[in-house]
Order: structure tokens, then sequence, then C-alpha cells
């Protein structure tokens, strides 16, 4: 079987919960006070994603560009399965990792190896699996003795090159990946390129959200501009890109 | 090949289906929860010398100190009233700190549930088997005071088995419903905790029933106290009244069907809340 992302007109509403929006009290008393006459539902809704479809086959690599608050990260977390949409459907067929925020849920109280153990256990993985995950995560972030010690007393660099290990140590074949993956100290990215390459070519299906156009002109065959929670223009990485910068220009 | 599939829920039999998928898919995650509770136990007392020994530490100076002052109020012997006070104490300190924890089943994971796809059902599960765990600690107190005094249980202890996996069945269901609450309301942990204060004084737990005389059989009618004592009472050697089962038994059943609709109506929404 092959591996598959398909989005079918996919739309999510997300709402903010802030105050008094998050008060039984106060939902209680404007029940009360609705049936008295005053009808108010006055929760914030922000319209975050709007009738997205696409369809992936495996070699696509997909590049999600547009301004910040577009819907970029909130689209990754629904084809993660992490928000689940109000109308529409996503399905993907073949495992999935989903590099989102730079922790991944990692526990910073907890010393190396033990995030090393937990990501694997996330992943279903076996202890033999387990085992060799945390040699070749130890090998390459290069943490020697401090494996075993809190990831809260890591020096920043030693925190990015855990995370970094960690989330190329699993190869998926369906691969979600956030701009911040791509941030980072040049004199780690020398070292983490060649590992990051390897995994995204690996993957059958890549979907990516970045700013930097050279990465999207580099690694991408196809580009969707989100623009409002809405697609605005989806395409080939020249003749999108080519829209995308203008619009910037104007 | 693994499949991801999901789509809007829009009445309630799909709800339901997802939910039962949601508890299908955490069953095989049973290595997940137990290192996620043995480490949650692990990280709150490490860099500490005893370790989670505190735990049976401060329940054993607890139940030594309230052991005598209420043997003296109550003018009980404290030769009886020491092994009932020991069980009694470490059984609601497992029940307060487990809702007390369901309160915080989803926003305690905040972190994991935004990263990463996990079915719900595993972070109740995580809350009922940290607890369990903390309970562990606190029997070893129950067995020194029967041993010191001499006392044990009789083949009624038995009888508290069943009623234990109740328990735990309605821990699950607990957690499910208050952390789902909890996450969209966040005035109500408050409301749990002064309810569960005042639920430890009306509840017989540091008082026996007897004690009560006439009115004994009000206590039926608290539903803290029946679902307290089909655990309690057959480790004391003394068997519920049917009265008690029948209670507890409607009880746990109300919990369980609120719990189920109320999380498969908001399973979608909770990733939104926390």
């Amino acid at each position: 079987m092959r591996s598959e992302m398909v989005a079918d007109q996919v739309s999510l509403d997300f709402p903010l919960y802030h105050g008094s929006a998050r008060s039984l009290k106060k939902m209680v008393f404007k029940q009360l006070s609705a049936r008295m006459g005053s009808d108010s539902r006055s929760r914030v809704v922000v319209q975050a994603l709007r009738d997205i479809s696409f369809r992936l086959q495996p070699g696509d690599r997909l590049g999600l560009v547009g301004s910040n608050g577009a819907g970029k990260t909130t689209l990754l977390r629904t084809l993660a399965g992490i928000y689940e949409p109000m109308s529409g459907r996503v399905q993907v067929r073949g495992s999935m990792n989903a590099l989102l925020d730079p922790n991944l849920g990692m526990n910073m109280e907890l010393t190396g190896r033990e995030n090393i153990m937990l990501r694997g256990l996330y992943n279903g993985l076996n202890a033999s699996s387990i085992r060799r995950l945390a040699d070749d995560v130890a090998e390459f972030a290069n943490l020697g003795d401090f494996l075993d010690l809190p990831v809260r007393i890591y020096s920043s660099g030693m925190v990015v090159r855990l995370g970094f290990a960690l989330a190329t140590a699993i190869r998926p074949q369906v691969l979600l990946m956030d701009e911040w993956f791509l941030a980072g100290d040049a004199n780690f990215m020398e070292k983490a390129r060649a590992r990051l390459e390897d995994m995204v070519r690996g993957a059958d299906i890549l979907v990516l959200s970045t700013h930097a156009t050279s990465v999207v002109m580099e690694w991408c065959t196809r580009v969707i501009w989100m623009d409002g929670g809405r697609i605005r223009a989806d395409g080939t990485p020249d003749v999108v890109m080519a829209q995308y910068l203008a619009r910037d220009a104007a | 090949m693994p499949v991801l599939d999901i789509g809007a829920a829009p009445d309630a039999a799909t709800r339901n289906g997802l939910a039962v998928r949601d508890v299908a898919e955490s069953l095989p995650l049973w290595r997940l929860c137990w290192t996620l509770s043995w480490l949650d136990i692990k990280l709150r007392y490490r860099g500490s010398v005893l370790g989670p020994l505190w735990l049976t530490l401060s329940t054993a100076i607890m139940i030594g100190s309230m052991g005598f002052l209420y043997a003296a109020l109550f003018h009980m012997d404290l030769h009886e009233y020491l092994p009932f006070l020991a069980l009694s104490i470490v059984l609601w300190n497992f029940v307060s700190a487990l809702v007390g924890d369901a309160c915080v089943t989803f926003t305690g994971a905040e972190g994991m549930i935004r990263s990463v796809r996990m079915p719900f059902m595993l972070y109740a599960a995580r809350v009922v088997v940290r607890n369990i765990l903390v309970l562990g600690h606190n029997i070893v107190v129950i067995v020194m005071v029967d041993v010191l005094l001499k006392t044990a249980p009789g083949a009624l202890a038995l009888l508290a088995i069943p009623a234990f996996v109740l328990w735990l069945v309605v821990a699950l269901a607990l957690s499910l419903l208050l952390g789902a609450l909890c996450a969209r309301f966040r005035d109500i942990p408050p409301i749990i905790a002064s309810v569960m204060q005042m639920a430890f004084f009306v509840s017989a737990v540091i008082w026996r029933p007897e004690q009560l005389g006439e009115q004994q059989w009000l206590l039926n009618f608290n539903p803290f106290f029946t679902m307290f004592e089909i655990v309690r009472g057959p480790l004391l050697g003394t068997v519920p009244s049917q009265a008690v089962y029948v209670s507890a038994l409607m009880s746990s059943a109300a919990i369980c069907v609120a719990a189920w609709l109320l999380f498969a109506r908001t399973r979608g929404r909770i990733a939104f809340w926390i």
C-alpha cells in the first residue's frame, strides 16, 4: 500500500478562551439571563481553516507559505491529527512524524535518556528498538555523560542538539515539519543538514511550513500559499512563489 | 500500514464510535502509560534522599498523631481505633488525591496533547496508575500497624477485591469526566477540592458509622460513604449491607454514564481547551 495524504474540504474554527469565557459561573448566569431576553453566546472564534483540500502522493514535497497567522501551523496540527476538523476530513496512510514545536513534548525535568525512552514509547517501539534509538541519539547529539542528567541543566545548544537528534531519529513515511526546525546556528546546521536531508529523502511525503524562499525552492515540488485560513494559490514552486513574492513587493 | 482518518463528527453515533476507537487505541499503549506514571512519581521526589518513601513516612506520621488524638477525643481503645484509622486514611488519601489529579488529567498534559496525537484515554489511565503507585507506598503503613497490633483482616477481605476493581473503573471515568470539565471551566477544580474536604468529614472516614446511632441509615444516601465502605468494610472484617452495595453501584453507574456521554461529546474539543 502506498502512502497518501488527503485533506478534503477541511474547515476548523479556533475558539479563544480567555478571561470570563473560562468561568462556569459566568456561563451559568449567561444561560439564565439569556432565558430572560438578552441572548448572546459571546465566544470569540477565529476562523482558522476554511475549505482546505489537497491530495499528496509518494514523492510529493508540499511547502506551506503565508504570513504569520495564515493558518500554517494550525493546518500542520490538523494533518497530524492533534486538532480535529469541524467539517471535512483528513486521511493519512503511512507512519507519520510531526515536528511541530522545538521541545516536542520533551520534559525538562527528566534526563536525556528518559526523554529518549519516552519518545520511543510514543512511537510504539519495543525495548530493543528503544536501545538502538538511545545509541543513535546519544552519538549524534554528542552529549556524553550529560545524557543521564536532567535536560533542565543542559546548555541551550545541547537542548537543540538533543531535540533535533530525537526528531530525526525516527524515520516516518509522512513527515510534517514546522519552520523552527530549519532555524539554528550555522555550525550545527552544517552537521544537521545531512541528517535532515537523509530523513526528508527517506520520507514518501513531506509537508513543510516555512517563511524562507530558498528552502521552498530547494526542497518542495508543490507550494500552497495560505491566507486567512484559505488556500490563496496552489501550484509549482516557481509559479506560486512568484505570486507570493510579488505580493510582498506590492 | 498505520492509517489516520479523522473527520467531522456531526451525530452522536459517529462520536460514540470515535470515543470507542480512542479507548481501543489506548490499550496497546500500556507500557507508555506505566512509564509516564512511574516517571511522575520519580520526578516528584527526585533529589530527595528518601524518594517516594516520603509518601510512606508522612502517612505514618499523620496516622500516628491522629490516632492518639482521636482515640482520646472519641474515648476509644487505641488498639481498636488505630487499624481502623490507618486503613481509612490511606484509602481516603487515595480517593481524594485521585479526584484532585482527575481535574488536571488533560490540562496537566498540555505539552504532550499539543505536540503528538495520542488517545485521550491514555491520560486518564496515567492518572489512575500514578495514584495506584502512591497507594502501593502507603499500604506499607497499614501492614505495619497490623503487624504491630497483631490484627489482620480475615478471609472477608477478599470481598474488597471486586470492589476495588469497581473503584478503578470509576476512577478512569472520573478522570475523563473531571479532566474534560476542568479543561473547559477553570473554576471547577477549587469547587471539587472543597467538596472533597466536606466529604472527608461527613463520610465516616475518621469516625465509625456506628457512632451515628439511629441515624446511621442516612449514610446510605451519601455516595462518598457507600463507595468508600465497599472497599473498607471487608478489609475491616465486616460485610457492607445490601443498601450500601446498591447505593455504591448506582453511583458508579451514574458516574460512568455521565463520563461516557461527556467524553464522546467533547473528545474532539479537548485539544482546543487546554
